[in-house]
């Protein structure tokens, strides 16, 4: 079952065509990757799924209803820096989304809201692997704990997909192995729809059930704007989704192993 | 051998090295003081200490014959009522200013060359203006001193918080946040430690026009004795007043950067 779909998506910058003749469906409960060379329009992708930007022409779809201009709870995301709040605690970082939608004229909630709402987050933060980090500041942690937060900070809206661009580029790579045991096992428990933006292929063939590869399928060396990019791979891979379905039967007998 | 860029002092060879220069700026003037009395013993242009103790005496000590207030404490009190009242303004209305203008492109098209404006004109040539609108009273002053400082002010504030990362921003919005709640749950806590650095930035510029306005027209105030003693040549007045004017301005540089450090430790880098 499609969820979030694309009907001819273009995106032009003047003369400069970005995106051409997009035509995608992303089903409920996959992981996609997206990769493809510098410039062919992955971020800019992204950034059509985010609301952060609207197509010159055709249309986005998120369950059957056309896609606000504007970024809304319904879509998570997490970039590769700088989308936690540095002067907010990690707890606080993670309440943030519960108090916008409680509390919208004070942006805070009080009491017994209060304390439901950061068990909920403290829920999260163990979730993510911060259990007892709750209380540090973005400033002293490492890259990979900034990225869970991150991470909880968006899931703790239960958003209806999850948007990644390129999470794990500036963790180190133990880190970041670190981090693909935990995407995958957040994705698998928490029933989550992603879409990840990726410059490594083996992350996007490791952690995905599908990966896209944009690209330009034609090229004007007199004028390289001339044509935009689309998805020119498209691959699932029957392999990931067979042990997928492999693991979701045997969820019950063993959660951890299978990792 | 070491490059000098990389001898750092310890934290009390520092303050050693730092107080070294003024120490040598009053013992080269008690030395200029001396001699020039040695040849003229009535000099009145380097006083010597004695000579400005028993000055201020008189003023921080003995009422006035005129106004029985003792003219010192009154100077300071006006001079700082003034100050105070046009840093408060300032500050307030750069901070609502400043993150309307950061938040909203359309209010920063719309306002933003207004500011731009009004900051490239010198102050004091406002002044006049001033004197003439809002009378010789104490706004005029207070007015010059928001004139001066506040623009600029605008300006850092907006900047500030348009500088915020768009990842942030966009952040927030995933996570349900309104404009409202962007201002004040995002923008406004990251712009207070540059709130009160521009603050700490104007202290300078705030105290020029303040003492521009009092020694113009002001019958009570730091800027006004200065330049009223002027007239019998009183250094000894003089110099004692500006080095209490340096100690003020010192003192509130020191409690905005304790409010900084102490609420906002997570801008300071504290572990």
């Amino acid at each position: 079952m499609s969820m979030l779909s694309l009907r001819n998506v273009w995106v032009e910058y003047g003369e400069k065509v970005v995106l051409e003749r997009v035509d995608l469906d992303i089903a409920e409960r996959s992981f996609v990757s997206i990769v493809g060379p510098s410039g062919a329009g992955k971020s800019t992708l992204l950034r059509l799924l985010l609301g952060q930007e609207v197509p010159t022409r055709g249309r986005i779809l998120l369950d059957g209803v056309p896609l606000k201009p504007e970024c809304g709870p319904d879509r998570g995301v997490v970039f590769q820096r700088y989308s936690i709040f540095p002067h907010l605690d990690a707890r606080h970082n993670v309440l943030f989304g519960l108090e916008c939608a409680a509390a919208p004229f004070t942006g805070r909630l009080f009491g017994r809201a209060r304390r439901i709402a950061l068990d909920e987050a403290d829920a999260m933060l163990a979730a993510v692997g911060l259990g007892d980090s709750g209380h540090v500041f973005p400033a002293q942690m490492s890259g990979g704990m900034q990225q869970r937060l991150s991470i909880a900070q968006a899931l703790v809206k239960r958003p209806r997909i999850l948007l990644l661009d390129e999470p794990f580029g500036a963790l180190d790579p133990g880190i970041r192995a670190d981090m693909h045991v935990l995407v995958t096992r957040l994705w698998r428990e928490q029933a989550l729809t992603i879409a990840m933006v990726t410059h490594d292929i083996s992350e996007a063939f490791t952690l995905a059930t599908r990966v896209l590869t944009l690209d330009k399928r034609r090229h004007d060396p007199h004028a390289p704007h001339r044509y935009g990019a689309t998805a020119v791979y498209d691959l699932t891979l029957d392999r990931r989704v067979a042990a997928e379905n492999a693991h979701s039967a045997s969820i019950t007998i063993d959660d951890n192993v299978n990792n | 051998m070491v490059r000098l860029v990389n001898i750092r002092p310890t934290r009390r060879v520092a303050a050693m090295l730092g107080a070294t220069p003024l120490l040598l700026l009053v013992l080269a003037y008690l030395i200029a003081s001396a001699s020039r009395h040695a040849l003229n013993p009535a000099d009145k242009i380097l006083p010597t200490p004695e000579a400005m103790l028993s000055a201020m005496r008189m003023l921080v000590m003995l009422p006035d014959a005129m106004t029985g207030e003792r003219l010192f404490w009154s100077d300071t009190f006006a001079s700082l009522q003034r100050l105070g009242i046009g840093l408060g303004i300032s500050t307030i209305s750069a901070l609502l200013a400043g993150l309307v203008l950061g938040l909203l492109p359309a209010v920063r098209a719309t306002l933003g060359p207004l500011v731009t404006t009004v900051a490239v004109i010198p102050p004091v040539a406002l002044l006049p203006i001033l004197f003439i609108v809002f009378g010789l009273g104490e706004s005029a002053k207070v007015a010059l001193i928001v004139i001066g400082i506040l623009p600029l002010m605008i300006r850092d504030i907006a900047a500030h918080v348009e500088a915020l990362p768009t990842e942030q921003m966009i952040k927030a919005q995933t996570l349900g946040a309104s404009s409202w709640q962007l201002a004040l749950r995002v923008a406004l806590p990251q712009v207070m430690p540059r709130l009160i650095h521009a603050v700490r930035l104007s202290l300078g510029p705030a105290w020029v026009f303040l003492i521009s306005a009092e020694a113009i027209a002001s019958d009570v105030g730091l800027g006004y004795r200065i330049f009223l003693v002027r007239r019998y040549l009183s250094m000894d007045i003089i110099l004692p007043y500006v080095a209490w004017i340096a100690l003020l301005a010192i003192a509130m540089d020191w409690v905005l950067r304790q409010i900084s450090q102490r609420g906002f430790a997570w801008a300071h880098g504290a572990r």
